[in-house]
C-alpha cells in the first residue's frame, strides 16, 4: 500500500538527508559522539521511511537483498581485514598502524581546543567505515523482513 | 617448521579465523554449495590445528598472553601506563588450553557431520556464518583475561546459539526454544555487565589478573560474585536456572546441540575462573564451595529424574547434560570448599577438582557423540519421538555402536571415559562427605538404567512399521561421530595419561592465582 502524494514526497526529500546524516556520524565517529554503528542505523532507518512511504514491493524493487546481505559481508571482512593487516606489518592485531604515519587518517593530533581534524585516528576511522556498511546493511533487511508483512494485512 | 609471527600471533589468529571465515562463507555461498562446505571445513580445519598448536605451547611453555593492539603480543604492561594492563589481554593458561582443545576437537566433528545433515536445509548462508561465529566466541571466553571481553564473546555465543536454536522453526517451536534462550541469557548477561561495573566502579580494573591482585571481598565484591554465579550457573544449565535446557537442546539441529554443550561449559568454564582465579582465597571459599556443590547435586537429581519420563529423544539427552554438569560443579566445588586448607586441597580437594574438570573434558565428547547419534537416528527416521522409533540395530549397526559407547560412557561404565572421570569424584568426594558420593553414584546407576530403555525402544526388536527401509547415516556425519567416539574410548583406556598431561595442570592453573597475576603483571 502506497501513502499519499505528500508522504513520498517528504520522504523523497528526507531520504537524501538522512543519508548524508547517517555517513556523516559515520566519517565523524573518531572525534564527535556516534560512530559506524550509530551512523549506520541511521542510515537503515532511512530505508524504513521509505517502506512506510512506499509500499514492501515498490520498495524490493529499489532496494535488492542481495546487496544488502553483500554489503554486510564486506563491512565485517574489511573490520577483520584491517586487524589483520597490522599481523602482516609485524605488529599484534587490532594495532594501530596508521595512527601518525602521516598518510591516510595518519596525522597527529591538534593540542588545546580545536574544531576536530578528520584526517587523525589511524584505523578507528576504518574501523567506523566497516562498521558503518555492516550495520547499514544489516539493519536495513532486518527492517526489510520485518515489514514484509505490512502491505498484504492491510489488503485484506 | 612453523613462521615466528603465526608462533606469537596464535591466540589472536585462533579468534581471527572463524570468525573471517564466517563473514566470507556468504560470499564464498553464492559461488556454490560445495565452495561454501569446502570453505567451512577448511576454516573449521584451520582453527582446530592452531586451536591445538596454542594449547601444545601452553602446555609446553607455561601461560600465553597476547595483548591486541599493542606493538609487542607479551607487553602487557606498557611502561608509560603505570602499571595497569590497559589494553584487551588474552592469557591462556592450561585451563583455557583445556577448554580450547575441547572446543576445536567437537567444533571439527560437528562441522564435519553438519555439512551433511544439515545440507536439506534452506538458509545455510545464514546457518555456517552463525555457526563459526558461535565457535569463535566460545575460543574467545576461554582465551581471554578480560572481564568486560569475556561480556563481548559471552553476548555472541548468546546471541549466535539463540539463532541456531531457532534456525529449524519447526512450526515455531524452535522459535519458542530459540527466544527463552535468548531470554535466559540476556537476563544473565545483564547480570554480569552488573557485576563488571561494581567490580570496575571499585577498582578501576577490568583485567581478571589486575582485579584479582586487588579484591578485597567488600559487601560490593560479595554482591558481585553472586550476580557472576547466577548468570554464569543460569547459563551453563544448572537446576534451578536449566529450564532452557531441554527446549534448546531438542530444538536446536543436532550438531548444533553438541556445540551449546561446549558453549554451556565454556560458561562453566567462567564460572570456575571468577571463583579461582578472579577471588581466589579472598571469599568465603567454604560457603561459595558448597553453595556450587548443592547447585551440583540439585542439577544432578532433578536432571536424572527429569530425564527418566521423557519421550523424545534429545529432550532426554539435555535432562542428561543438566545432571551431567552436575558432577562438574560437585568436583570442582569440593575444590572450592577446602581452597584454604592446603592439607585438605592436597588430600582430596584436587582429585576432586581433577574429576570435575576430567568430566569437562569426558562430557563434551561423550555428550557431542550421543547427540550426533540422536541427530543420525531422527535425520534417518524423521521423529524424534522414542515410541515411534524401534528395531533400528538391524539397518544402523554403526549409529547403535556409536551410542553404546556413548550411552555407557554417560552412565560412568569402565572401559569408557566416562567412569574415570566419575571414578576420580566418587573417590575423592567420598573423603569430604560420604553421603555426596552416594547420591553422585546413584544419579550414575539411574543414568544406566534410564540410557538402557533408550537403548532398547530405539534399537532392539523387530522395526516398527515403516522404519522397514531406513538405512545408515551418511559417511561424514559417521566420521564426525567416529572422531568423538575414538576419543571416548582412548581417554577411557588410557585415562592416566590425560589427566597427567592435560588435567592436573589445568587443575592446578585454576588454584594457582598467583601464577595467574604474575603472569600477566611480571614478577610483582
Amino acid at each position: 500500500m502506497r501513502m499519499s502524494k505528500i508522504v513520498r514526497f517528504g520522504a523523497d526529500v528526507l531520504f537524501g538527508a538522512i543519508v548524508i546524516f547517517g555517513l556523516y556520524v559515520i566519517m565523524h565517529g573518531h572525534l564527535t559522539p556516534g560512530g559506524g554503528f550509530q551512523g549506520g542505523a541511521v542510515v537503515a532507518t532511512g530505508a524504513a521511511l521509505v517502506i512506510v512511504a512506499y509500499s514492501y514491493e515498490e520498495v524490493i524493487g529499489m532496494i535488492k537483498k542481495t546487496i544488502l546481505m553483500a554489503q554486510e559481508s564486506a563491512g565485517l571482512v574489511m573490520f577483520a581485514g584491517v586487524a589483520l593487516i597490522a599481523i602482516g606489518l609485524g605488529t599484534t592485531f587490532f594495532f594501530n598502524f596508521l595512527a601518525n604515519s602521516g598518510s591516510l587518517f595518519g596525522m597527529t593530533v591538534p593540542f588545546g581546543p580545536n574544531p576536530g581534524e578528520l584526517n587523525t585516528g589511524g584505523v578507528l576511522p576504518l574501523m567506523n567505515i566497516a562498521v558503518g556498511i555492516e550495520v547499514w546493511g544489516g539493519l536495513a533487511i532486518v527492517i526489510l523482513y520485518m515489514l514484509s508483512g505490512i502491505g498484504k494485512t492491510k489488503e485484506a | 617448521m612453523i613462521p615466528g609471527y603465526i608462533t606469537t600471533n596464535a591466540p589472536a589468529l585462533l579468534i581471527a579465523v572463524p570468525l573471517l571465515g564466517a563473514f566470507l562463507s556468504p560470499l564464498i555461498g553464492k559461488i556454490s554449495r560445495d565452495a561454501r562446505a569446502l570453505w567451512v571445513l577448511a576454516v573449521m580445519t584451520l582453527t582446530a590445528l592452531i586451536g591445538y598448536f596454542v594449547a601444545f605451547l601452553v602446555y609446553t611453555e607455561g601461560t600465553l598472553l597476547y595483548v591486541f593492539g599493542a606493538t609487542n603480543a607479551t607487553l602487557a604492561v606498557p611502561p608509560d601506563s603505570g602499571g595497569i594492563p590497559i589494553r584487551i589481554i588474552f592469557t591462556l593458561d592450561a585451563m583455557s588450553a583445556l577448554m580450547v582443545t575441547i572446543a576445536v576437537t567437537v567444533g571439527f566433528a560437528v562441522i564435519l557431520y553438519s555439512l551433511t545433515s544439515d545440507a536439506r536445509r534452506s538458509g545455510l548462508e545464514a546457518y555456517y556464518t552463525i555457526f563459526l561465529l558461535m565457535i569463535g566466541a566460545i575460543l574467545g571466553m576461554v582465551s581471554t583475561g578480560d572481564l568486560f571481553n569475556f561480556f563481548v564473546f559471552l553476548e555472541i555465543s548468546s546471541l549466535a546459539s539463540a539463532g541456531l536454536v531457532a534456525y529449524k522453526v519447526e512450526k515455531g517451536r524452535a522459535v519458542e526454544a530459540g527466544l527463552k534462550y535468548l531470554l535466559v541469557s540476556t537476563i544473565g548477561g545483564i547480570f554480569f555487565l552488573f557485576a563488571i561495573g561494581i567490580l570496575y566502579g571499585q577498582y578501576n580494573a577490568l583485567n581478571m589478573a589486575m582485579l584479582a591482585d586487588m579484591i578485597q571481598w567488600t559487601p560490593l565484591d560479595k554482591l558481585a560474585l553472586v550476580l557472576v554465579v547466577a548468570a554464569l550457573a543460569a547459563k551453563c544449565g544448572a537446576v534451578p536456572m536449566h529450564f532452557w535446557t531441554p527446549d534448546a537442546y531438542s530444538m536446536a539441529p543436532s550438531a548444533v546441540t553438541a556445540m551449546l554443550v561446549v558453549a554451556s561449559q565454556a560458561s562453566l568454564y567462567g564460572l570456575f575462573r571468577i571463583c579461582f582465579t578472579l577471588y581466589g582465597i579472598t571469599l568465603n571459599y567454604v560457603t561459595i564451595g558448597w553453595v556450587i556443590i548443592i547447585l551440583g547435586i540439585l542439577s544432578m537429581i532433578i536432571g536424572v529424574t527429569m530425564a527418566i519420563p521423557q519421550k523424545d529423544i534429545k529432550r532426554l539427552m539435555a535432562y542428561h547434560a543438566v545432571s551431567q554438569t552436575g558432577y562438574m560443579l560437585l568436583g570442582v566445588g569440593v575444590g572450592l570448599a577446602v581452597l584454604g586448607d592446603q592439607a585438605l586441597l592436597n588430600s582430596y580437594g584436587m582429585t576432586a577438582m581433577e574429576g570435575g574438570i576430567f568430566h569437562i573434558f569426558n562430557h563434551a565428547m561423550y555428550k557431542g557423540l550421543l547427540f550426533l547419534t540422536a541427530g543420525a537416528i531422527i535425520y534417518q527416521v524423521g521423529t524424534s519421538d522414542l515410541n515411534r522409533m524401534g528395531g533400528l540395530g538391524h539397518r544402523m549397526k554403526w549409529t547403535m555402536i556409536f551410542f553404546i559407547i556413548g550411552a555407557l560412557a554417560i552412565a560412568g561404565i569402565p572401559p569408557f571415559n566416562g567412569f574415570a572421570s566419575k571414578f576420580l569424584i566418587y573417590e575423592s568426594v567420598f573423603a569430604f562427605s560420604p553421603l555426596l558420593s552416594i547420591i553422585a553414584m546413584v544419579v550414575s546407576i539411574l543414568t544406566l538404567a534410564s540410557f538402557v530403555k533408550v537403548f532398547h525402544s530405539v534399537f532392539m526388536g523387530p522395526p516398527l512399521p515403516g522404519n522397514e527401509q531406513v538405512r545408515e547415516a551418511p559417511r561424514t556425519m559417521l566420521i564426525g561421530m567416529t572422531i568423538l567416539a575414538a576419543i571416548v574410548i582412548i581417554s577411557g583406556i588410557f585415562p592416566e595419561f590425560f589427566v597427567q598431561n592435560l588435567i592436573t595442570p589445568a587443575a592446578h592453573a585454576l588454584t594457582d592465582q598467583a601464577g595467574y597475576i604474575s603472569a600477566v603483571l611480571g614478577g610483582a
